[in-house]
């Protein structure tokens, strides 16, 4: 049974290896030749208007996050909308019902605030 | 394909009932002023009791199966959700005074506490890896934001992330674990998988999907060496918070391993087993050992968590139903043991002063009797002292590893249960034999719920230790015994 | 030729990047919630080349679970971030050491 487990073993050492392979290679094989046009950002062919790692404002993360949650909760209609024919009522009401939760999600951020920006 | 059936809504009916009143508590809570928290408290306790009462009353008496084997209702799960409901609705009365004296007394303290609940509901009662999943997810997700409720506690952020990546890291695992099932027994449904396991083609592929999956449940039980996260999560999210995850998820994570590993995986019980009775006497070691140099009462009380982890593994390492209805047995008495020891906590916490160290409890018995009784009953009841209702769960735990063949095993958990008594001790004789800091009778909370249900509570663990007979009765029911 | 092992491999390999990158990485909480990501993805694939070679969609369909769940995860992890932010003025893993023990 012990020799069953041979390639968890196997995995684990492959996992280490390959991750401090890559840390190691990086290091070893990039070139570190840093002159001002290369450390410079790029910005389309201009000259940097500001530093570019300026921080964002935080209100930025609140609407990514409210954007990614319903962008991707919606990608369910995709498949629903494409098999609509043969699932008939009952996957019509199921999808209703999961609108309906999503709709109440959307009335708590509306209430709250979170889609004020100023 | 299955055809949908009217009779799959029937027995998923608890779970539509609460899913729907979490909707209207959600609607409600926004539109009452901040000075009416407590409608939202009543209505999510009230929310809480009829869930119960809908599961205790369509309780099946045989295992029935919704929606393809996705959902599965039988005795096992009956028994979780009532206690899982009963639990949370504890933490709720013992939080509530706590929060309220630190303006944290926020909807979204009930709201993420009622979609835990019922994502634990889910979770007690998958019959395919898709629901495991989710119901697990929903009930950590919503763990990882209340930790981080009281958003300017620096520590409690700290805990929060530490959580989540730990947490998330798990969650990987299991469905790293996961997927290799699937390909090994290609399918998802529990009951197939368990089905298929004699002749799979890769036994290989499966092997490797079982070491995952332990991992991935060692992570979310908090069994060593997967623990990190324990402490550090309970010492550093709010002491209401805490009442919670350290008592209801507790059951939700027997349920995840029951299902997954007996019900899934009960055909690979000779490989798990030895995995589990490594990381059971880990728990036991490290839990024990490292709670007797803790200061802080909530990061001992981690600890100790660690231990009773240990403890409730022994009911796995057998693979027996005898086994697992001990380990019920061992769950339900600590998460009623635990959300009361975190709300003793809660108890003596006021408004700048969170009274979690244990010299916060030195001189309890001058300043005030009748707590620092219910506090050593608790302690003891931890600690296993007969004839409390902890001494009877280690019992019975003991016993089934020792009638699957574990005596070792049983040897090893009984030396660090009395290393164990060491620290447990501690606090009793803080609380006797050490003088007050500060001196006077102790200001008690005017919250006349959580004072009454907290009493009620910590002495029903000596009533509960006289009645485990039936109690232990109902679980081996529960397990076909 | 692709076949099943080569895209199980794929999926393995990604895995470890993801593991080792969450243990190995001492610098920015962003690159452990990228790794988490990373890792979800991973098991994605396996999913997907299960799915594919078993001839069963029910794989394809946890995918889409997972990748929803992971939306949320995400969500919650940046906005602990954020919380973490506010409290600490930084994201550096080797500052969050406040809880010991």
């Amino acid at each position: 049974m012990i020799s069953e487990y041979f390639p968890v073993l196997l995995f684990l050492a492959v996992a280490a290896v390959i991750g401090i392979a890559l840390l190691v290679l990086g290091n070893v094989l990039g070139p570190k030749k840093a002159v001002a046009e290369k450390l410079a950002p790029y910005e389309c062919g201009f000259e940097a208007f500001e530093d570019a790692r300026m921080r964002f404002d935080v209100r930025y993360y609140l609407v990514a996050i409210l954007f990614i949650l319903f962008d991707l909760e919606v990608a369910f209609l995709i498949p629903w909308a494409v098999v609509f024919e043969d699932v008939g009522l009952p996957a019509l009401v199921a999808m209703g019902i999961f609108l309906l939760i999503l709709t109440v999600g959307f009335i708590y951020e509306w209430k709250k605030g979170a889609l004020e920006w100023e | 394909m299955t055809e949908f059936n009217t009779r799959d809504l029937v027995t998923i009916l608890p779970e539509l009932v609460f899913l729907g009143s979490i909707g209207a508590i959600l609607i409600v809570d926004l539109f009452i002023k901040p000075s009416q928290r407590i409608v939202t408290h009543v209505l999510s306790i009230l929310a809480l009791a009829v869930t119960a009462g809908f599961v205790w009353s369509a309780a099946p008496a045989e295992r029935v199966t919704a929606f393809g084997g996705m959902f599965v209702v039988d005795m096992i799960a009956t028994t979780l959700k009532l206690a899982v409901l009963l639990t949370t609705a504890l933490a709720l009365v013992y939080g509530r005074h706590y929060m309220q004296e630190r303006k944290l007394l926020v909807g979204e303290f009930y709201l993420l506490i009622l979609f835990a609940t019922l994502g634990m509901l889910l979770l007690v009662s998958a019959g395919n890896l898709v629901t495991a999943y989710l119901g697990l997810e929903l009930l950590a997700l919503s763990s990882y934001a209340l930790v981080a409720l009281n958003r300017d506690s620096a520590i409690a952020a700290e805990a929060a992330i530490k959580y989540f990546v730990l947490g998330a890291l798990a969650s990987g695992m299991l469905l790293y674990g996961m997927s290799m099932v699937y390909g090994a027994t290609g399918t998802l449904d529990l009951a197939r998988i368990v089905a298929a396991t004699p002749d799979v083609q890769h036994p290989n592929l499966l092997a490797v999907g079982v070491v995952f999956i332990v991992v991935g449940v060692a992570f979310k039980l908090g069994a060593v060496p997967f623990h990190m996260w324990l402490p550090d999560v309970y010492h550093g999210a709010p002491t209401a918070v805490t009442t919670f995850i350290g008592s209801a998820p507790k059951l939700a994570a027997f349920g995840l391993a029951y299902r997954l590993l007996e019900d899934g995986l009960g055909g690979m019980s000779p490989h798990w087993s030895q995995m589990l009775a490594i990381l059971a006497v880990l728990s036991l070691a490290v839990g024990n050992l490292f709670a007797i140099a803790q200061t802080n009462l909530k990061r001992m009380l981690a600890y100790s968590t660690i231990s009773h982890v240990g403890f409730l593994l022994l009911g796995f390492v057998g693979a027996t139903p005898a086994g697992y209805a001990a380990a019920m047995f061992y769950a339900v008495a600590y998460a009623l043991t635990a959300v009361v020891a975190f709300g003793m906590i809660a108890l003596l916490a006021r408004a700048g002063f969170e009274a979690d160290e244990i010299d916060d409890f030195k001189g309890l018995n001058q300043r005030s009797p009748w707590y620092a009784a219910v506090m050593a009953t608790i302690m003891f009841s931890l600690a296993g002292v007969p004839p409390l209702f902890g001494f009877f769960a280690k019992l019975l735990v003991l016993k089934s590893a020792v009638d699957a063949g574990y005596l070792w095993l049983a040897i090893v958990a009984i030396v660090f249960a009395i290393v164990g008594l060491f620290y447990y001790l501690r606090v009793v004789k803080v609380m006797y034999f050490d003088d007050a800091i500060e001196g006077g009778t102790l200001v008690l909370p005017a919250d006349r719920p959580l004072r009454w249900v907290l009493s009620v509570n910590g002495i029903a663990l000596l009533g509960l230790g006289f009645a485990s007979g039936p109690l232990f009765a109902w679980c081996n029911r529960a397990f076909g015994l | 030729m692709i076949t099943l092992a080569h895209v199980l491999t794929l999926g393995a390999v990604l895995f470890c990047i993801a593991v080792a990158g969450i243990f190995i990485n001492r610098k920015n909480v962003i690159v452990l919630l990228m790794c988490i990501e990373l890792m979800l993805l991973a098991v994605n694939t396996n999913f997907v080349a299960f799915s594919r070679f078993l001839g069963d969609p029910a794989g394809q369909v946890f995918v889409f679970f997972i990748l929803t769940v992971a939306a949320a995860e995400a969500a919650i992890g940046l906005a602990i971030l954020v919380v973490l932010f506010r409290n600490r003025a930084t994201i550096d893993v080797t500052d969050i050491d406040r809880l010991k023990g």
